[in-house]
């Protein structure tokens, strides 16, 4: 069998077999992940997705800290149940912000990819505080203490700022404004035109535990809110090659 | 015995020997070599046949032509097109008319149990009995209305949203920053009276001249509301956040100000058809306003 009996060679010497295995590794992992970061049709552009407001990426934090990605998925995939259930399948575009990004792999609750608008304000509310006494069949813990700890954004320019490093488009502006537009969002009497300017006209801008000052409640509702609501579909082709 | 021993040495071994046990150096069986070779040469062709090999700008797509977005896109048609008759019937007769056919009410309220069961259980639970600050949808107590029309379009435009600028719209004030303490408390004594015993019977004589004064534009004179603002019966013994005496108190000081989105964005018109039939039929449905 010419070359295939020389195995024996790689077998008993184990630094030939390590260099070796290293370079099938990397064969493989160069052919398998970097055509990801160039190829057209895994950037598919998409309108309307915006880097999320002060107030949005400090909920996305606490999305984060209390480990709702444990048991939610962001991640719509493309079949028709799940399609029919949460609404359109999930595109790369909309997780293009996220660091790191909340696709998840395990749905002990429902997937949350397109929950934005789907509850009022004031069910997210009862449901953090009470999840049972909207859901009776839920096994959720219950995020009271959320609505209790205020927030005063002393962080979320810098937050944003560690988000612009790894590429994120935020603006000087936007840091600068940060702390502003913070409190704005979560306060329909303030003035948040600057936010709206910075952010978009869309930008959910209300009282969202209801109770005054800024909350942990009030920054994972916003963030909440606005999840799957940001792409425009109505101008959206799904590029058929995939 | 021994001499079988003497046999197996005839083999190559590794060179390995631990106490005076060899390690054979055989070849792998046949069958499963020619599997191992089979398997690779299935993994060629796989990549020829489906999408794979990245390119400069974009993977080779594969001989078969799949696409996972084109195969949802046709499941969702095929579905789509199995139901596109009933669901176009359902989508333009008059609403009063679905519960006359019954073809057309069977699927509705299939259809429309399985919109609620996805859509509308969180908030108005699995059965539709609601949940405090959410309406039991079995009952005939309706806040806009129980004739289908009314369902059809609370649920197609939601209320109080920001999304629909058809939705209902109505709003209670906060009466905290209108009406002292006191005659709060005994515009509350005055409302339990309508439909049970007040706490405190010696306010109620003057929470009435509160209530015409401040409540009565919405909820009426004799207290049974407006269905045109949404303003609830006073005098039945179904409530919405809860008719207790400290309940009431908080909802009359800072209002109420309950939120349903819009299902127009969300929901096909036969979607929404199929769920105002379904709620409909629930119990309470009301015959159409003549």
């Amino acid at each position: 069998m010419g070359i295939l009996d020389k195995h024996k060679i790689i077998e008993t010497n184990a630094t030939l077999l390590l260099i070796l295995s290293f370079l099938v590794v990397t064969i493989g992992g160069l052919v398998q992940i970097v055509p990801l970061f160039y190829l057209e049709n895994t950037i598919e552009e998409v309108d309307g997705m915006r880097p999320y407001t002060p107030l949005e990426l400090t909920g996305r934090d606490i999305y984060v800290r209390e480990g709702c990605y444990v048991c939610h998925s962001q991640m719509i995939r493309p079949m028709r149940d799940e399609v029919e259930r949460y609404g359109h399948y999930s595109l790369a575009a909309e997780s293009m912000y996220d660091h790191p990004f909340q696709w998840g792999s395990k749905r002990t609750g429902p997937d949350l990819a397109r929950v934005g608008g789907r509850y009022s304000d004031d069910w997210h509310v009862d449901h953090l505080r009470d999840p049972q006494s909207v859901v009776p069949e839920s096994v959720m813990p219950k995020y009271g203490y959320l609505e209790a700890t205020l927030l005063d954004g002393e962080y979320v320019g810098d937050l944003m700022a560690t988000h612009a490093f790894v590429g994120v488009p935020y603006s000087d502006e936007m840091v600068e404004a940060a702390r502003e537009d913070f409190r704005a969002q979560a306060d329909p009497d303030s003035d948040f035109d600057g936010l709206m300017e910075r952010y978009g006209e869309s930008v959910n801008v209300r009282n969202f535990d209801g109770q005054p000052g800024v909350s942990e409640a009030d920054a994972l509702i916003a963030y909440l809110q606005m999840l799957g609501t940001l792409v425009d579909f109505s101008t959206f082709t799904p590029d058929a090659s995939r | 015995m021994s001499k079988k021993q003497d046999d197996d040495l005839d083999y190559e071994t590794t060179g390995h020997e631990w106490d005076g046990i060899k390690e054979y150096n055989k070849p792998l069986p046949r069958w499963w070599l020619w599997t191992f070779y089979a398997t690779i040469v299935w993994a060629v062709l796989y990549t020829i046949a489906y999408p794979a090999w990245p390119g400069i700008r974009e993977a080779t797509p594969g001989l078969l032509g799949f696409s996972t977005r084109a195969q949802v896109a046709e499941d969702i048609a095929s579905f789509e097109a199995a139901n596109a008759g009933i669901n176009e019937r359902l989508a333009s007769v008059e609403l009063t008319e679905i519960a006359q056919d019954p073809d057309l009410n069977q699927f509705a309220q299939n259809a429309g149990g399985a919109v609620f069961r996805t859509w509308c259980a969180q908030c108005h639970g699995s059965g539709a009995a609601g949940a405090k600050g959410y309406p039991n949808l079995l009952d005939d107590d309706w806040l806009w209305g129980g004739d289908i029309e009314a369902i059809h379009a609370t649920i197609a435009h939601g209320i109080r949203n920001e999304d629909d600028p058809d939705a209902r719209w109505s709003q209670m004030p906060a009466f905290g920053e209108i009406l002292a303490e006191e005659e709060i408390a005994q515009v509350v004594n005055y409302v339990m009276s309508l439909s049970e015993e007040p706490r405190d019977a010696s306010m109620v004589e003057a929470g009435e001249t509160v209530y015409l004064d401040n409540c009565a534009a919405c909820h009426l004179d004799d207290g049974t509301g407006d269905r045109w603002q949404g303003a609830p019966n006073l005098t039945d013994a179904i409530w919405l956040y809860g008719g207790d005496y400290d309940t009431l108190m908080e909802t009359v000081t800072y209002s109420r100000f309950g939120v349903m989105p819009p299902w127009t964005d969300r929901l096909s018109e036969a979607e929404i058809r199929a769920v105002a039939a379904y709620v409909h039929g629930l119990g309470g449905g009301e015959a159409p306003a003549e």
